[in-house]
């Protein structure tokens, strides 16, 4: 007997989406394999790295730690989802990716979704973070490339670009 | 790696859950997954079916009254920590989970799932064993209040039944005299500590009547040390706490260094206990004068 499949709806990025998937689908792979939303990346698969944290009604969740089939009624939100709109069809950076590129905030950029999230949800929560409270919001990702001066920077320089966008 | 296959239900009612439970030998509990999900991964557990407990109504509340804070098997680490009750009626709770994980962790994860999951080197099994909580469980045979004192079994093993769903976790308050404190040494702030401690002092004036510590990381199960008759002697107090120990070697320290670091920390966290009482005390007559 096969492997028992669940219909199952996920609100991601603001569009529901439609899967088929096991019980045991880890919600950062219904992401990656059955959304191709691929921005999302995997590192550790056991919650150490942070790399797959997405937004779960606004507040960062490993997504590696949590299964699609417990995901139905929550709304989900993904490196993809975090762009402004501006008119333009794709959109332009929110403030904290905008800051990721003028500070160099990412080298290879493997870890970069999850500091993202991390921080899109952190600044929320503290608008003006002084740098230590910067490093703490990002205590909990890894990164193996920047040693983390760059992505301190970014925070704050997030912080003044939200400012100066609002 | 991935998980293997297992039979999944996300029942909307407590009955319903708990008939499940009941059905299958080979189920478990899924509350927040921010330890049965990586045991899984691993393929360190394989259960049969997974009873994914978030869909339950009501389950997710956080309440103090007479008998103390109470939280509910779906409150998130998050909202407990954030809870402006939980910090008056008992602040051990609250600088404790400041330590637990990090936030992102902490936004997923349960207190109450921490407390059954009976790790040894988490905090809130400790804190609850230390300010002697219950945790109260219902199956489709009742509900039964089980006293922190016996809840722990041995390393990751705790008295519930496998049929059992813990609904909600008790904290006695805070009583008058009393104050605590808590400290903990890990490699960077948010991985499992090397060692922890919290204390409670109960004074009486400017006696101490009662003092006691709980350790984390330094034995198989919770455990609670009564230091009150070694007050002011720090070398009886950690001679005292040491021989209820067991420290161990690991890639992530030596027991000599853990056993240092119970020293260490049992004197601290004895004065800043001590300290908090007073302040407390000295409050509590300010306002009682006002
Ligand atoms: C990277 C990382 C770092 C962490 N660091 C720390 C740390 O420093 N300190 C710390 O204390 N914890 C830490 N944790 C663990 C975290 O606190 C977990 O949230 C907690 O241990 C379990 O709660 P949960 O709701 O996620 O439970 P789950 O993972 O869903 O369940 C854990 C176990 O408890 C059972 N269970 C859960 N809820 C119930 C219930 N209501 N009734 C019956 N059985 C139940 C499950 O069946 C399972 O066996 C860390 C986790 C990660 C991934
Ligand atoms: S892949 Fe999820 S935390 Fe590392
Ligand atoms: S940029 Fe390479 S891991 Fe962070």
């Amino acid at each position: 007997m096969g492997e028992e499949l669940h219909d199952i709806r996920l609100s991601v990025n603001g569009l529901v989406r439609e899967v088929r998937v096991p019980a045991r689908r880890l919600l950062s792979d219904a992401l990656r394999h059955d959304l191709g939303l691929t921005g999302t990346h995997v590192g550790c698969e056991h919650g150490v790295c942070g790399a797959c944290t997405v937004l779960v009604d606004g507040r960062p969740v490993r997504s590696c730690l949590m299964f699609a089939v417990s995901a139905v009624d929550c709304s989900i939100t993904t490196v993809e989802g975090l762009t402004e709109p501006d008119g333009s069809p794709e959109g332009r950076l929110s403030a904290v990716q905008q800051a990721f590129a003028e500070c160099h905030g990412l080298q290879c950029g493997f870890c970069t979704p999850g500091f993202l999230t991390t921080i899109t949800a952190g600044l929320r929560d503290n608008p003006a973070p002084t740098e230590d409270e910067a490093r703490e919001m990002i205590a909990g990702n890894l990164c193996r490339c920047t040693g983390y001066v760059n992505i301190v920077k970014s925070v704050l320089r997030a912080s003044q670009i939200a400012e100066e966008r609002s | 790696m991935k998980p293997a296959p297992f039979a999944y239900l996300r029942p909307q009612g407590l009955q319903h859950a708990l008939e499940a439970l009941a059905a299958d030998p080979g189920a478990k509990v899924l509350a927040g997954g921010q330890s049965l999900v990586p045991l899984l991964s691993m393929r360190l557990a394989a259960p049969s079916t997974l009873v994914d407990i978030n869909a339950l109504p009501g389950l997710d509340r956080v309440w103090a009254d007479d008998d103390g804070v109470h939280v509910g098997a779906l409150a998130r680490h998050a909202d407990v920590l954030a809870s402006p009750d939980v910090r008056r009626v008992q602040p051990l709770v609250s600088q404790a989970l400041s330590q637990v994980a990090h936030a992102t962790i902490r936004n997923r994860g349960t207190t109450v799932g921490s407390i059954v999951h009976a790790d040894a080197a988490a905090e809130m099994p400790m804190v609850i064993t230390l300010l002697g909580g219950s945790v109260t469980v219902a199956s489709t045979a009742g509900e039964r209040t089980i006293p922190a004192e016996e809840l722990y079994a041995g390393p990751l093993e705790s008295t519930l039944r496998h049929d059992e769903v813990a609904v909600h976790a008790t904290f006695p308050a805070l009583a008058p005299g009393e104050g605590v404190g808590f400290a903990e040494v890990a490699r960077r702030h948010g991985d499992y500590a090397l060692v922890g401690v919290g204390a409670v002092v109960r004074i009486d004036g400017d006696d101490v009547v009662s003092a006691r510590a709980g350790y984390l990381s330094v034995s198989d199960v919770p455990t609670v040390v009564d230091l009150t008759e070694t007050w002011g002697d720090h070398d009886a107090a950690a001679h005292r706490a040491l021989s209820a120990l067991d420290p161990a070697d690991d890639i992530h320290a030596t027991a000599a260094y853990r056993a240092h670091l119970v020293r260490v920390l049992t004197a601290r966290v004895l004065a800043a206990a001590y300290d908090d009482a007073r302040t407390r005390a000295s409050a509590g007559r300010d306002r009682d004068d006002g």
